[in-house]
């Protein structure tokens, strides 16, 4: 009678531990949040930001994210939206190539050389990034959903989000479309639905596994490239239209970022 | 010249909590760049924290420690609007020094 | 005497003065002690004794870490008299990672980000009223998502 006993025990163990595994990682999640270098990123970025660059020597202090000309605090939160001056939708990457080009007279190619950095020197717009963004703490995320041309992106980021193509056949719905699924260790978040909050509340974020603060920019170009499929162009239309989609979906969850992840 | 450190000290009661934030790659040894080559060790050894110019805490560490170490310190007698300083030591000769007032 | 000579004498006189003397005396980094291979081999380096187990030592540390690139280990000595911590993480190729000697003006209190190479336990000695105590936690490290 013992040894079945004690079977029925081993039986009942593997639910609880994965819940456990769970709750314990979430935990290291929290406490890597709260001794995070992300911080050393927002000063090099408010920095950036006011550093005279290009032919025309300005800085980005009069660059209009959305909230009127110099006005960083919140912004992101209402990112990505449409743009009257440029006409189309934009992400903050987006946003922030636009200013450098119009406002201080850099050139594409010279703006967009090295938009992804490294572990020994960030990148202008990783820096950038971490800075505006941190100013949107505790801000509902709230994306524009309202004019025709975002709700145009939101469509096609969501036609994007099912496409299946490539050699594996993926879409991000593959990984992220639907409930209670993983990677190895890793839950993957749905984020077709409201559930897409926490995620967008927490990037860019600063990735401890690489040391490098990682942009949005930065995480759609990468799942594609996961996906075996051929990378976007920076600040593409897709890659606007995803950034949109997602943060729409997310719609009023409260930012908490930078983020810091594994 | 070395990265100025992030420091935060704040008064809690009897006790002053220090935050501080340095830059450095803390490299192990054991990390290969790209091209495929082991990048040489560089880590800090040596930190020291002074209380209104008095050492109160001396710490040694290893490359184990972790990039742009982040560190988080107690210390008990002091007051708001005292200084706090930091300073490292690390293994190429490299020194850095930063201070700040308890808020 | 000649123009050598007599530098060198300004140069040691200079020393004796404090002149010379680098900005900063901060305590000697343990070569030995940091290159041992095992905890054992760092501890006797150090000069750390024999251990008694102390549920006086607190150490909070994730259970599981995602990334063994970056592990947060806060520890806290309740001991009366903590003069100094050391930060010992076993399956680490050089398991010394740190050691810190507490003043006047100090609790004995730290929070540090530590790398672990793979799933080990931390181990904290920590020497108070001129003896030893310890304490361990097990911290298991996994490698998280695509890697990406």
């Amino acid at each position: 009678m013992r040894p079945f006993f004690l079977i029925l025990l081993l039986l009942a163990v593997p639910p609880a531990f994965a819940q456990d595994s769970k709750k314990e990682i979430e935990r290291y999640q929290r406490m890597i949040a709260d001794s995070s270098p992300a911080e050393l990123y927002e000063l090099a970025g408010e920095a950036a930001w006011k550093k005279p660059q290009g032919p025309n020597k300005v800085s980005l202090e009069r660059c209009d994210l959305g909230l009127g000309a110099g006005v960083v605090k919140g912004a992101y939160a209402q990112l990505p939206r449409y743009f009257k001056d440029a006409d189309r939708v934009m992400d903050l990457e987006t946003r922030l190539l636009h200013c450098m080009l119009t406002l201080q007279g850099r050139s594409r190619e010279e703006a967009t050389k090295r938009v992804y950095g490294n572990e020994d020197v960030a990148s202008e717009m990783e820096n950038l990034a971490a800075y505006i963004v941190g100013e949107s703490r505790g801000a509902p995320m709230a994306a524009g959903d309202t004019h025709p041309k975002e709700k145009a992106a939101y469509a096609l980021g969501k036609k994007l989000f099912f496409y299946r193509a490539g050699p594996w056949d993926f879409s991000c719905a593959s990984c992220h479309g639907e409930k209670d699924k993983r990677i190895r260790m890793q839950d993957l978040p749905v984020l077709s639905s409201a559930a897409a909050g926490p995620s967008v509340a927490t990037w860019p974020a600063y990735r401890v596994s690489s040391s490098q603060m990682k942009t949005m920019q930065w995480r759609l170009n990468d799942c594609y490239r996961q996906m075996r499929m051929p990378e976007p162009d920076f600040a593409s239309d897709a890659t606007i239209a995803l950034a949109l989609y997602l943060t729409v979906n997310g719609k009023g969850e409260p930012y908490r970022g930078p983020g810091t992840k594994r | 010249m070395a990265e100025p450190m992030k420091i935060r000290a704040v008064q809690k009661g009897d006790v002053t909590d220090v935050r501080v934030l340095m830059v450095h790659p803390m490299e192990t040894g054991q990390r290969k760049d790209t091209s495929g080559n082991i990048v040489p060790t560089h880590f800090i050894q040596e930190v020291s924290v002074r209380l209104n110019g008095k050492s109160v805490l001396e710490g040694q560490i290893s490359q184990a420690v972790s990039r742009n170490p982040v560190f988080s310190f107690r210390l008990k007698g002091a007051k708001v609007g005292d200084k706090i300083d930091i300073a490292w030591l690390d293994s190429k000769g490299e020194r850095s020094q930063s201070d700040a007032v308890i808020a | 005497m000649n123009s050598l000579r007599r530098s060198t004498l300004q140069f040691a006189a200079a020393l004796t003065a404090g002149l010379l003397l680098p900005l900063r005396a901060l305590a000697a980094w343990n070569k030995d002690a940091f290159g041992a291979k095992t905890a054992a081999d760092a501890l006797k380096g150090l000069g750390v004794g024999a251990s008694a187990e102390s549920k006086d030592i607190v150490i909070d540390a994730p259970q599981i870490a995602e990334n063994g690139a970056v592990v947060p280990i806060e520890i806290t000595s309740n001991l009366t008299n903590t003069k100094s911590i050391v930060v010992v993480i076993e399956k680490n190729p050089f398991p010394l990672t740190a050691k810190f000697d507490f003043g006047e003006g100090a609790l004995p209190y730290v929070k540090v980000n530590v790398k672990m190479g793979e799933s080990s336990f931390v181990r904290v000695l920590a020497e108070a009223g001129g003896k030893f105590y310890s304490a361990s936690k097990e911290v298991k490290v996994t490698i998280g998502g695509c890697g990406g």
